[in-house]
């Protein structure tokens, strides 16, 4: 009786000593907290530093997508270059894990830090291309994918013109 | 004072104590806040104390409604008991030498009736809900009534010994010398316990227990009738806290200030230490506060009886 007396008055004197402490809240809308810059949020569809879309609709981030929320249609230019007719995030779905940013092949898509995408209606949810494209770079600065990995012209397919290697044939096993 | 002055000071006091009770559920939440490292309501107003009103107008709006299922006339009843049981509790409570409502030589015996009959308010509404959490939560009513009740009357018999009288203010004025919480703090201590048993309220809300209970004896009820309840536990609150300060510091009594200044001051450090054991107290089951009651508390509360009457007896001859 007595132990149990004293452990209550321990815990009434350690409770009036939280009168002096610090308070824990962030009071969040006028407070922002901290996002570290790789933070996963909302998703955004890059340039390259020439201006141009990096998409070029391979539906590899549709794919790698755990929930399906990646919608697109792919097209082709003139030139043969392909391009995403539409492309449609239902962020709604979107849970963030950052699969599709790691399947890209040409860094187009990446997230951003930021969450507050708060709608009233369910629908706003869905972002179509031109609420996703951005015009800059993003994360990567000077990536442009035909750069790296060359380009077909007329006379000449890859790596066929001076100073280039063969690409490598993925798909055979020979060195 | 005359009886047009005592209407009117009783209808200041049903207002304030109601007012007083919206704001202590403010006051409360901000207080807990503080405790718990954390803000409690701050946004609504100065420091978020328009959070009353905004409770009291989401309270008011809220559809009236009774269960098919419930004892309509009792269910509709229960919340009402508790309010104004409590509220007639204060009809006797001295704030200062000329400041109260009646000043009857059985005040203490009427304010230990009056509480008494706010359980029925718990009770009644666990058994007129037909439902299983209420009921259980009427049943540990029950349980911890029979087990407070006895001690807490006892408790307060050597403040009465030592004053020789049942009315309030000749209790409060028999401690012009020394304040009754040195000669009686057994006593104190034992209707510290069973005054929070009273009010209902954390570390022994066993009847409403919301972790176990859902919310217990009000599970069923929503609306003002729900906020009758929580109104009558709050007036209960501040009722405990100026019977405590009546009876063990002193009431209005104290040096420079006004006496209704001193008596809302201890009054308020008494309702804010209610809040400090809120928040750092655990709450025992409902056969451990039995057990505390029955083996401990009476024990004690005999033990001051029969030491302060031994005491008061030797002085006397």
């Amino acid at each position: 009786m007595l132990k149990s007396l004293r452990s209550q008055l321990t815990t009434i004197w350690t409770i009036l000593q939280h009168s002096f402490s610090r308070c824990e809240t962030v009071q969040y809308p006028e407070q922002k907290p901290y996002l570290a810059p790789r933070y996963r949020g909302r998703i955004v569809l890059t340039t390259d530093p020439d201006g141009d879309e990096r998409c070029v609709a391979c539906n590899l981030c549709a794919v790698a997508c755990p929930v399906d929320c990646i919608a697109l249609q792919q097209g082709t230019r003139e030139d043969g270059r392909w391009y995403p007719e539409f492309f449609r995030i239902n962020f709604s779905r979107c849970i963030m894990c950052g699969m599709c940013e790691e399947a890209c092949p040409t860094n187009a898509i990446q997230l951003t830090p930021d969450f507050e995408m708060c709608e009233y209606d369910r629908q706003n949810m869905v972002y179509e291309k031109e609420h996703l494209q951005i015009d800059g770079p993003g994360k990567y600065h000077d990536y442009n994918f035909y750069r790296v990995s060359g380009l077909a012209i007329k006379g000449k397919d890859k790596g066929e013109a001076q100073n280039e290697a063969q690409p490598i044939d993925v798909k055979s096993l020979l060195p | 004072m005359s009886d047009l002055n005592t209407i009117i000071f009783g209808l200041v006091l049903i207002g304030g104590a109601v007012g007083g009770a919206a704001v202590l559920t403010w006051f409360e939440r901000r207080l807990l806040g503080i405790w718990q490292d954390r803000l409690g309501p701050n946004r609504l107003g100065p420091f978020g104390i328009l959070q009353v009103l905004a409770d009291m107008l989401k309270l008011l709006s809220k559809d009236d409604w009774v269960p098919p299922f419930a004892d309509k006339v009792v269910f509709v009843f229960a919340p009402t008991a508790i309010v104004v049981a409590m509220l007639l509790g204060f009809a006797v409570v001295p704030f200062s030498p000329d400041l109260m409502i009646i000043d009857i030589n059985i005040g203490l015996l009427f304010f230990l009736g009056m509480t008494s009959l706010a359980v029925y308010s718990v009770l009644l509404g666990g058994l007129a809900s037909n439902n299983k959490y209420a009921l259980l939560g009427g049943l540990r009513s029950a349980a911890q009534m029979v087990s407070y009740e006895v001690f807490m009357g006892l408790s307060l018999m050597g403040v009465v010994m030592l004053s020789g009288s049942f009315s309030l203010r000749d209790i409060v004025e028999a401690q012009s010398d020394m304040w009754f919480f040195i000669p009686q703090f057994l006593g104190l201590y034992v209707f510290l316990i069973a005054g929070i048993a009273e009010s209902h309220r954390l570390p022994f809300d066993l009847p409403e227990a919301e972790h176990e209970l859902t919310a217990g004896f009000h599970t069923e009820y929503g609306g003002m009738k729900f906020a009758m309840f929580m109104l009558g536990e709050y007036l209960g609150l501040m009722l405990i806290s100026c019977m405590i300060v009546t009876l063990f510091f002193g009431g209005w009594l104290g040096p420079w200030l006004p006496p209704v200044v001193w008596f809302f001051l201890k009054v308020f450090i008494v309702i804010c230490f209610f809040i400090l054991l809120r928040c750092a107290i655990p709450r025992p089951r409902y056969d451990q506060l039995m057990s505390l009651g029955w083996k401990y508390m009476l024990p004690l509360a005999l033990l001051n009886l029969l030491v302060t009457g031994a005491i008061a007896l030797s002085m006397e001859g």
